[in-house]
């Protein structure tokens, strides 16, 4: 893990005394709201519908217990007890008084961390895959590399009033977890022959136009990265739109002048400033990449886990669902849910991050990972722990068994809390997940990704679900729009708006006929939902959705 | 045609805790809806709006919402504003919370 050093810490220290006498100057009548607002989005403090929202970055979603104690210690002392894990790594805390806010930021510097750029024009929070330094299918860790992202892009003076937000995320498998394809730029890390490099997608994203990304440079040569990343931005920081910011993203400064133009502009760009980088960056990028080693994996049997996986039907199940395979032998990635039936997806509250951060430290060589599906991830296990680390996890309510499936969901705050909300999306995700599981179907229904956002922006991703949720406000009434096919992997794709769509207490059922109706549809137990959805087309789905309008088509 | 005008109160959020308040004919705030002054006036309403802006020191971000009145006062006509008047539908958390206290 990365350790700050002098720099980090002295700055992350300024940044909280600055933003200490700006509270007090606002609080004193000073500075306006008009004034204040913008400083307390470059410190990514929100006023939402019921009080303030703090967003603190959890950079490229790695933490170590020390980190993870400190969170819950925010929830307890100036929350209700409680946070929540968004689909950009970061954790919000719902509930600060304005006054708390720098102690708040204060506190977190004494771990390392900051709400930093966690808002307003900035380059945000990078993010990466929640497996880095533990997949077993990764070509290498995407982290230091977004490390160097994280202090190339933070405080960069060139890039502080950019025409809208700009987020990275890195992968470094084929396998994508970290959504790439729906980012401003998309990093993947490649081995060519022993060469490292980078593949650049870039313009994708979601919102109101959503947009898969597109290629800008296959083989990026490794040391290339952060000049060539500047030129990225440097071009749209000069082409973007800022006289709409519905088309200030990169994406639409890409498809309206086109990839090829961007990409001449882009390497003209990158020649210009390649000669300011003297080098120094790759001295760093070698620095940070020490810190990120992996830990002394230890070698030995997993009798343990054989024997309990054989006898206790709960913990198989738990481990054929949450464990991933791990690069080490003997070792599991292990996914802790946050998505228990019923309960707010994301939502974590401080007795169960000490919890995590206790296994983290008995078990888990202190790291800790969260990742943009709104779960917990103990990357490192030993698979002889994991009987244990069940019997934790299971007494502190953290041990569902369903990571993948159809209760595994993704849900943005919703209308409950934010201020940019059309219509709530948590109660839907409660109400779906308490569904599959009083019906005991998701095992059966297998591997769907169902994700919900309450308003266009599409923080909770649903154009790229199996499965996507949009909540609208239509005519003063929550109304709920289904895409279908969407899929945020390496074969990203924007998901088919299904028809009209359904008030509040109809999308539950709607969503359960669609469960249903793949039932009968697939081929057999090993065809996905997504895959029956690919090989059938829309129709048949339609048609499952709409049953009065496919009865008069037929009448 | 302009849209006719519909009853509005002014909200916004409490400077310090940031919790949704309403504009009172007395040019306070209170964290009940049917304290607030229901204006049936459009020019009126900016006026007020105006004025409760002013008081920069003790809310920020006040806007004029829909309203109508009710039996104890005014009430929300939106979901959104039924919402800010209760809290959030996943905990008991917010003004719910404090009203059952």
């Amino acid at each position: 893990m990365y350790n700050y050093n002098d720099f980090d810490e002295a700055f992350v220290r300024e940044r909280v005394a600055q933003f200490r006498g700006q509270v007090e100057r606002r609080i004193d009548g000073s500075l306006t709201e008009d004034e204040f607002k913008p400083l307390r989005l470059m410190n990514g403090l929100y006023l939402q519908l019921h009080a303030y929202m703090l967003r603190v970055a959890i950079p490229y979603g790695t933490l170590n217990s020390a980190q993870m104690d400190r969170l819950a210690h925010l929830a307890e002392t100036y929350d209700k007890g409680y946070g929540h894990f968004t689909t950009r790594q970061n954790i919000q805390y719902n509930w600060p008084a304005l006054k708390d806010v720098p102690d708040m930021l204060s506190d977190l510097a004494d771990v390392g961390m900051h709400a930093i750029q966690t808002s307003g024009n900035t380059i945000r929070n990078v993010t990466a895959d929640h497996f880095a330094g533990a997949a077993k299918d990764e070509v290498a860790d995407p982290r230091p590399i977004a490390e160097l992202l994280r202090q190339w892009s933070t405080d960069h003076p060139e890039f502080q009033f950019l025409p809208r937000k700009f987020k990275i995320a890195v992968t470094g498998a084929d396998n994508d977890r970290a959504v790439i394809r729906a980012h401003d730029i998309g990093l993947q890390l490649l081995d060519q022959d022993g060469q490292p490099g980078v593949r650049v997608i870039v313009g994708g994203g979601l919102g109101r136009t959503p947009m898969i990304g597109k290629v800008l440079r296959d083989f990026l040569p490794l040391e290339d990265l952060l000049p060539y990343t500047e030129a990225v931005v440097s071009v749209w920081n000069r082409l973007g739109r800022r006289d709409n910011k519905y088309k200030a993203r990169i994406k639409i400064t890409v498809h309206e002048h086109g990839i090829d133009e961007i990409s001449k502009r882009v390497e003209d760009r990158f020649a210009a400033i390649k000669p300011s980088f003297s080098g120094v960056d790759q001295d760093m990028l070698r620095d940070i990449e020490a810190q990120f080693a992996a830990p002394a994996f230890r070698n030995a049997e997993t009798d343990l886990f054989d024997r309990a996986y054989a006898a206790d039907p709960l913990f198989r199940s738990w481990a054929d669902t949450n464990l991933t395979d791990h690069k080490a032998d003997g070792y599991a990635i292990v996914s802790i849910s946050l998505k228990k039936h019923g309960a707010t997806p994301g939502d974590a509250t401080a007795d169960q991050m000490r919890v995590m951060a206790d296994l983290a430290r008995q078990f888990g060589h202190d790291e800790l990972r969260i990742s943009h599906e709104q779960n917990v991830i103990l990357p490192h296990v030993h698979k002889s722990d994991l009987p244990a680390i069940y019997k934790i996890l299971r007494a502190n309510d953290l041990a569902t068994a369903n990571i993948g499936l159809a209760s595994d969901i993704i849900a943005c705050p919703g209308m409950d809390y934010c201020a940019l909300a059309t219509a709530r999306s948590i109660p839907i995700a409660q109400q779906i997940a308490e569904r599959v599981d009083a019906l005991k179907i998701e095992h059966d229904v297998g591997e769907m990704k169902i994700k919900i956002s309450g308003c266009i922006n599409a923080c909770g991703h649903h154009h790229v679900g199996h499965i996507g949720i949009l909540g609208l406000d239509r005519a003063g009434v929550e109304n709920y729009q289904i895409t279908l096919g969407g899929d945020a992997t390496q074969d990203a794709a924007i998901g088919e708006r299904a028809g009209p769509g359904f008030a509040y207490d109809e999308i539950v059922p709607a969503i359960e006929r669609l469960m249903l109706g793949y039932l009968d549809l697939r081929v057999d137990e090993g065809e996905t939902f997504i895959q029956t959805y690919r090989r059938l087309g829309a129709a048949p789905f339609k048609a499952i959705l709409y049953p009065q309008e496919a009865k008069s088509h037929a009448a | 045609m302009p849209r006719q005008f519909t009853p509005k109160v002014v909200t916004a959020n409490r400077l310090l805790e940031g919790d949704a308040v309403w504009f009172t004919a007395q040019d306070t705030w209170s964290t009940d809806i049917a304290d607030a002054e229901l204006m049936t006036d459009e020019a009126h309403a900016d006026l007020r709006l105006l004025q409760a802006q002013g008081q920069a020191d003790v809310i920020a971000g006040a806007y004029l919402a829909d309203a109508k009145e009710g039996d104890n006062g005014p009430e929300p006509t939106h979901f959104r504003e039924a919402f800010r008047t209760r809290g959030p539908s996943n905990y008991a958390h917010g003004k719910q919370e404090q009203n059952h206290v």
